[in-house]
């Protein structure tokens, strides 16, 4: 059960009164018992008040197990107090030699956009205002000029003659230019190559935003609104937990799932078998087939970012 | 110990007390602080949705400001190079306040980055020691430390010289002069790293641009002085502060060299631009001639380049710049044709299109403007005490011999100023 800290001074104190009233101490002794009574009980939830917690947390990188066991408890109840939903936040490890990567044949992407929905049913992505992690990007055959097409397609049937579609998300690059940009180090490269940001350390400054050449990274503009119905109750601290107003969030492929050794939402959910997911790392893995066999590119190659995303034509 | 409490106490209440005119000055500032505030708290409490701002333009008015009064901040070496290192002594009479002038654009910057982030409780993060500051890698980390130095540099100068001057004892020069030095360089590094702060993004083609740190040095030598000369010329009016001609003199004479530079570096650009027609130049296209028929910043820039032209020309031709009608056009031209051309005119078109190629425009919203003109105000209501206080030290009329002054005294001296 949550302990809710001010109430219980309150509670204190309402006792206090209580007792006070029922006997005729003098007015003045009971008005300074009263007042210990308040301030001490003030002094001492004061620290435990949930709203000190959160502005005096801990970086991830600094917290010990028994810390991280209380704070995912605590988003566990928040979320529960407003949804009534059970969620379980944990943080699931990278694995030992594993980088992913992810691959995307344009030959096989019709414009469907159902990993856009799965990954916001996945991720816990509002609504109202909409944050989406894959935006995909319309454009004509033999252009890659990206000014000319267009990512608010809306068409009865996909693909479009003579369109291509080009989903983009973030590309977990090797060299991270919002890594760089972060002023204090709330986003960071994981060992498996994912960028990750703690939301609770993120300022909300958007520096990483203006750095990010692939347009993957959302600023919640507000306190992010979901209906209980749509919450995904299996959470990562890193990923896909109900994000705080006023901070940064992206696409994580999924880690708390594929670390546990599922595979992305958006790859799931495509019907085109577009989508090829794995393990760089391996040469074995069918990403590293692909990009050994087929006609694979990446976006923006000159801004020097290394991505973890190829496109390929097969 | 007790002495300096007394100085404290007694410069506050030198800055407490003026003319009526003094008073509703201060009032009306304090009305659009307070506006300011009330549309902050509407930030805070709904989050930024309240603002125009994007994911798009994920910057706005904020940060458009922030960069321009950094030039304010970074213009104070206008003053502190020739007075301390060319021991000009008609600046030296006025470079305090060139210095103070400098610690409330600062403060002011702070502001905005403070109302523009998303957690602003949370800024101890940035804290060396007890936050996790991103150094050497981050440029907005660097702008902390720089900016942080700058302000103690800023105060600690100025302090000191007027807590002397207070006590009439000659300053000691190694308790200043060294940090004098050491702000003449920080000056630039302030509106350096601001510039390699949008420079340094490879995604954002409008601002890779090298000459963008020289652009900003050479556009904050324009607008600081044109500043200093509506100031200095209403701190003459008003106070009994003694401005020399020659002061005036000096600034014009900046002007005359930094202008023209500011719109060949802008003319350097442009055909940077345009000449190559690349891709990368769709920003650009967009703030001069508009893109795909979306064309909200078009009018502004040519404006500020209208008006950018016109001043050259006033401080160019000595007839026009030597009539001081013309002269304080010159100036307010300057000022808001700076404010554009850096602000505006800059940051908004470095999100458009973004990065996918989308194109959504930004405008500033009521709120965000108030918001922006409730911190103008709180930097100006400052700065109109600081330079109060500055000035009857430096005049004299706020010194240890003199006993503490009567009402009377305080309101002969506010209807003489």
């Amino acid at each position: 059960m949550k302990k809710d800290e001010a109430s219980c001074a309150g509670a204190r104190v309402e006792k206090l009164v209580e007792l006070r009233l029922s006997k005729d101490g003098s007015r003045r002794s009971f008005l300074k018992s009263a007042l210990a009574a308040a301030v001490t009980g003030t002094v001492a939830s004061g620290c435990d008040h949930p709203f000190v917690k959160d502005l005096l947390q801990k970086h991830y990188k600094e917290l010990s197990d028994e810390d991280k066991k209380e704070l995912f408890q605590r988003i566990e109840q928040r979320t529960h107090a407003w949804s009534g939903v059970r969620v379980k936040v944990s943080d699931p490890q990278p694995l030992d030699g594993v980088h992913w990567g992810y691959a995307l044949n344009l030959n096989h992407c019709n414009g469907n956009r159902r990993c856009v929905e799965a990954c916001a049913r996945e991720n816990n992505l509002p609504n109202d205002p909409e944050i989406r992690y894959i935006r995909v990007v319309e454009a004509d055959n033999g252009s890659q000029h990206l000014e000319h097409g267009t990512v608010n397609y809306d068409r009865e049937q996909v693909p479009e003659p003579g369109k291509y579609y080009l989903p983009v998300q973030c590309h977990q690059c090797r060299n991270p230019p919002c890594v760089k940009a972060c002023p204090t180090k709330a986003t960071w490269q994981e060992p498996d190559g994912i960028v990750v940001v703690d939301y609770d350390w993120c300022i909300g400054c958007r520096y990483c935003q203006a750095a990010c050449p692939y347009h993957a990274r959302r600023f919640n503009w507000t306190v992010p609104s979901i209906e209980p119905d749509r919450i995904n109750p299996d959470q990562g601290y890193l990923s896909n937990r109900i994000r705080p107003v006023g901070v940064i969030e992206k696409c994580t492929f999924c880690l708390h799932r594929v670390r546990r050794g599922r595979y992305p939402a958006c790859f799931e959910a495509c019907p085109t078998g577009a989508r090829k997911f794995g393990n760089l790392a391996d040469p074995s893995s069918e990403v590293r087939q692909i990009i050994a066999s087929k006609r694979v590119w990446i976006l923006k190659e000159d801004l020097g970012t290394d991505p973890r995303f190829f496109y390929f034509y097969a | 110990m007790v002495r300096f409490a007394v100085y404290v106490l007694r410069m506050i209440a030198c800055a407490a007390r003026g003319s009526r005119q003094y008073y509703l000055w201060l009032g009306t500032l304090l009305v659009f602080v307070a506006m300011g505030g009330v549309s902050y708290a509407h930030h805070l409490s709904d989050g930024l949705i309240v603002t125009n701002m994007t994911d798009h333009v994920s910057w706005g008015i904020g940060i458009a400001n922030f960069v321009y009064f950094v030039g304010v901040a970074a213009g104070a070496a206008v003053l502190v190079v020739p007075a301390y290192a060319y021991h000009r002594e008609d600046v030296k009479e006025i470079v305090l306040l060139g210095e103070l002038l400098a610690v409330v654009a600062v403060l002011m910057c702070l502001l905005f980055i403070i109302t523009d982030i998303g957690q602003p409780l949370k800024l101890w993060h940035l804290m060396p020691g007890i936050g996790k500051i991103n150094l050497p890698s981050s440029l907005l980390a660097w702008d902390v430390v720089v900016f942080n130095g700058y302000l103690f540099l800023n105060l600690h100068i100025p302090g000191y010289l007027l807590y002397r001057r207070y006590l009439g004892e000659k300053p000691r020069p190694i308790a200043y002069l060294p940090f004098v030095f050491v702000s003449m360089i920080w000056a630039v590094t302030i509106h350096t790293v601001t510039a390699f702060l949008l420079a340094g993004l490879g995604s954002r083609h409008f601002w890779n641009t090298p000459i963008l740190a020289p652009r900003f040095l050479i556009s904050a030598g324009a607008s600081a002085p044109a500043l200093l000369i509506l100031l200095f010329t209403a701190i003459r009016r008003y106070t009994k502060l003694d401005v020399k001609d020659s002061v005036f003199e000096y600034f014009k004479y900046v002007l005359r060299i930094t202008m023209p530079i500011n719109l060949f570096l802008l003319g350097c650009e442009v055909f940077h631009e345009f000449y190559t027609g690349a891709l990368h130049s769709a920003s650009a296209y967009y703030l001069y001639f508009g893109l795909h028929g979306h064309s909200m910043l078009t009018s502004f820039i040519w404006t500020a380049i209208a008006f950018n032209v016109t001043a050259t020309a006033i401080f160019l031709l000595p007839k026009l710049r030597n009539n001081q009608k013309i002269l304080f056009a010159g100036c307010g031209l300057t000022i808001v044709g700076i404010w554009i051309e850096k602000g505006m005119g800059l940051i908004f078109p470095g999100f458009i299109p973004n990065p996918l190629g989308e194109i959504v425009e930004y405008t500033p919203n009521a709120g965000e403007i108030i918001v922006s003109l409730g911190i103008v105000a709180l930097g100006a209501f400052l700065f109109t005490i600081m330079a109060k206080v500055t000035i009857a030290i430096q005049t004299g009329e706020l010194r240890l011999e003199q006993p503490v002054p009567t009402l009377q005294d305080d309101s002969t001296e506010a209807a003489g100023g």
